[in-house]
């Protein structure tokens, strides 16, 4: 029998029997909407984070102490202690492909403000942290290089904080005196806020303030936790990191051979961490929704084992007027190819509908078309897969015997 | 498959042998009994012949007619068709006969259900790829013609009463131009007047040289064939020519013209 053929005889066939054809891929359907929300979410905030990540800046570097983890295990960077005041000042000095730097010192802990309090980080930093991080001030000014040297007990404040202090983050606070484990800052700016980012961080609940008031007057270091740079363009951002790395293997003393005792890397690569790590957790939503298209599949299969028992005598028939056993059983192979088709297209119109809901409720979501392509692929397959067995059965039919049935 | 092949035989007239049976039995095993439904049945049948195959109900008509339109397989004995013994052929095989060479009229019609009569005579072309859709649906709509159906072709068979679905079978059966064609009571639930009717399609079909074999009960018929043969419990009881073959058509003539006409 001619394809053409085949698939009128098969429309018929399904369209004569409705509600079970529904039915039978309601599996399918919910199976493939599942898969199609999954890719979806996956893809939504992989492409969130990255546009996030970019609006930090995707020239910055960041230095950490201890070795990368491809040197083995890695140490808890916050416990080493190798990066130095003289290395931020060699890279200020020496790495002309670095823009802007900031040492890092953080720390969090209860911020008071009269009978108000809350939690809050304080981060020590440079003025310059304002360019690398692309922070603006709405209120106020930032603190200056004067403030560093004097490790003046200044900071700029997150519009959380405000409004958690003082009870609306309008309040015109630029000169108040706020406490945060219980050393008395002046607040001399506030930032304009950033909000949530994609995990759900609050990034206006933050304190900035220089780094050596963190470092003598909150934590007593000597050390940094980090060190901030950007780089003069994102293309220049793997010269960057090399030049950093000499200078700070020189002002280390590390020879030839031996392993760094810190690493650079640049938001690039924090990125592509982010994004596989996404990948992994898409990858495990969606091997989940597949199995349950494999059970789909078993409907599908049970259905089609029923519709052969029914028309034993439409197959009969069709032997007895000159079917072969291969017509008959490529038509019930592409009724069930079709029947799990459908359920494809309609689940992945759901797939669609849930997930235009889901980013209209503020979630990211984006529909992949690779996945919608899958989607139909494999639809296709589990058809043929489970369409398999009822097709052989009704193939190896005996044409009188089947004419004959009851 | 020439191997195979045995001499074609002739008969006195030349004409060849498309069918013969050599002790064809068919027994069916129905619990702990078994049926002999053929015991042992041998006859040649010669291009161009008409055969009327006549006897008692439960004598094996339909199991012999089944044997010969390669349905069904002979428990012993053999059967040649154009010389090619069908128990050497594959299954796909037989199909592949059955959609060219024969046309069958089952006992009761065995239509797809549903399904309009033209749809339903178009069938066995399905299944043949020499046939374009629209030459398919000219096929059916003549062979619905011939049968005196071309007013109801969109009619599904269940709007159909069973006369008018006899001669859909009947149409499904001549529709792939067969060389042999095999009706099982294809006149039994037709009226005088119908059944006439399909006795000078029939009678027009065998002047045109098919081989047709034709299972009745009415013994009136079989002197409209060239050949009668008696069956009773699976064996053959008589096997005549009918050297005086009446016309349908003057059969017809001569019938009263209904009276609302
Ligand atoms: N599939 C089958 N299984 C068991 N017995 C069968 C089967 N087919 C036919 N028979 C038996 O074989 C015998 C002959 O049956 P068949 O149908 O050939 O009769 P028939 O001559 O066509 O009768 P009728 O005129 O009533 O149609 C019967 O006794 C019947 O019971
Ligand atoms: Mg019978």
């Amino acid at each position: 029998m001619s394809f053409t053929n085949l698939l009128r005889v098969a429309i018929t066939a399904i369209l004569s029997n409705k509600s079970r054809t529904l039915l039978s891929t309601l599996g399918i359907i919910i199976g493939v909407a599942a898969v199609i929300v999954m890719m979806a979410i996956g893809q939504g905030s992989k492409e969130n984070v990255r546009s996030e990540l970019s609006k930090m800046g995707t020239n910055l570097l960041t230095i950490r102490p201890g070795s990368d983890m491809r040197g083995g295990v890695r140490q808890d960077p916050s416990t080493q202690q190798t990066l130095k005041m003289d290395d931020y000042v060699s890279i200020r000095e020496k790495a002309h492909l670095i823009t802007h730097v900031s040492p890092e010192v953080t720390s969090s802990g209860q911020v008071i403000y009269g009978s108000n309090n809350t939690t809050s980080s304080m981060y020590g930093e440079s003025p310059e942290y304002m360019e690398i991080k692309l922070w603006k001030i709405e209120d106020g000014e930032c603190f200056t290089d004067e403030d560093v040297k004097k490790s003046a007990k200044v900071c700029v404040v997150g519009k959380t904080v405000v409004e958690e202090l003082f009870g609306d983050k309008n309040y015109d606070c630029i000169g108040k005196t706020v406490r945060f484990k219980s050393i008395p800052f002046r607040i001399v700016g506030v930032l304009k806020s950033k909000g949530y980012n994609s995990w759900g961080m609050d990034q206006d609940n933050v304190m900035i303030a220089p780094y050596t008031t963190v470092m003598k007057r909150l934590s007593a270091q000597t050390y940094f936790s980090s060190i901030q740079m950007s780089a003069i363009s994102e293309e220049l951002s793997d010269e960057a990191i090399e030049q950093v790395t000499a200078i700070l293997r020189e002002n280390h003393k590390i020879k030839e051979g031996q392993e760094d005792d810190f690493s650079v890397r640049s938001q690039q690569e924090i990125m592509e961490t982010m994004s596989s790590t996404m990948d992994t957790i898409t990858l495990i939503l969606v091997v989940a929704a597949a199995f349950s298209l494999l059970v789909a599949g078993i409907g599908i299969m049970n259905i089609m084992l029923v519709s052969v028992t029914e028309r034993t005598r439409e197959i009969g028939l069709r032997m007895s007027v000159g079917a072969r056993g291969r017509d008959i059983s490529r038509q019930f192979l592409i009724e069930s190819i079709m029947i799990s088709l459908s359920g494809g297209i309609i689940g992945v119109g759901l797939g669609y509908l849930a997930s235009w809901t889901a980013s209209a409720i503020g979630l990211p979501c984006s529909v992949p078309l690779w996945a919608v392509i899958l989607s139909f692929g494999v639809c296709a397959f589990i058809g043929l897969l489970f369409g398999y067995i009822p097709a052989r059965k009704a193939a190896r039919m005996d044409p009188i015997e089947a004419i004959r049935y009851e | 498959m020439s191997e195979f092949k045995q001499e074609p035989n002739f008969d006195a007239q030349g004409r060849k042998c498309v069918i013969e049976l050599r002790n064809v039995k068919r027994n069916f095993i129905v619990g702990s009994e078994t049926v002999h439904a053929l015991r042992g049945v041998s006859f040649k049948i010669y291009e161009g012949e008409f055969v009327t195959i006549m006897g008692t109900s439960g004598s094996g008509k339909s199991t012999l007619l089944n044997q010969l339109g390669c349905l069904d397989t002979p428990t012993s004995g053999e059967y040649y068709l154009d010389g090619v013994p069908v128990k050497d052929m594959k299954r796909s095989q037989r199909a592949i006969l059955r959609n060219r060479k024969i046309g069958f009229v089952f006992q009761n019609y065995n239509l797809l259900a549903k399904t309009t009569a033209v749809e339903n005579v178009e069938l066995p072309l399905m299944y043949n790829r020499n046939y374009s859709a629209k030459e398919r649906r000219r096929a059916a709509i003549e062979a619905l013609e011939a049968v005196g159906l071309g007013d109801r072709l969109m009619h599904k068979s269940n709007q159909m009463s069973g006369g008018q679905m006899q001669r859909v079978a009947i149409a499904r059966a001549l529709v792939n131009n067969p060389a042999v064609l095999l009706a099982d009571e294809a006149t039994g639930n037709l009226d005088t007047r119908t059944s006439f009717e399909m006795l000078v399609l029939f009678q027009k079909l065998h002047a045109q040289g098919r081989t047709i074999i034709f299972v009745t009960h009415n013994p009136e018929i079989a002197q409209y064939s060239s050949r009668n043969i008696m069956l009773r419990d699976g064996k053959i009881r008589e096997d005549v020519l009918n050297d005086n073959i009446l016309s349908a058509a003057e059969a017809l003539a001569a019938l009263p013209k209904p009276q609302d006409e």
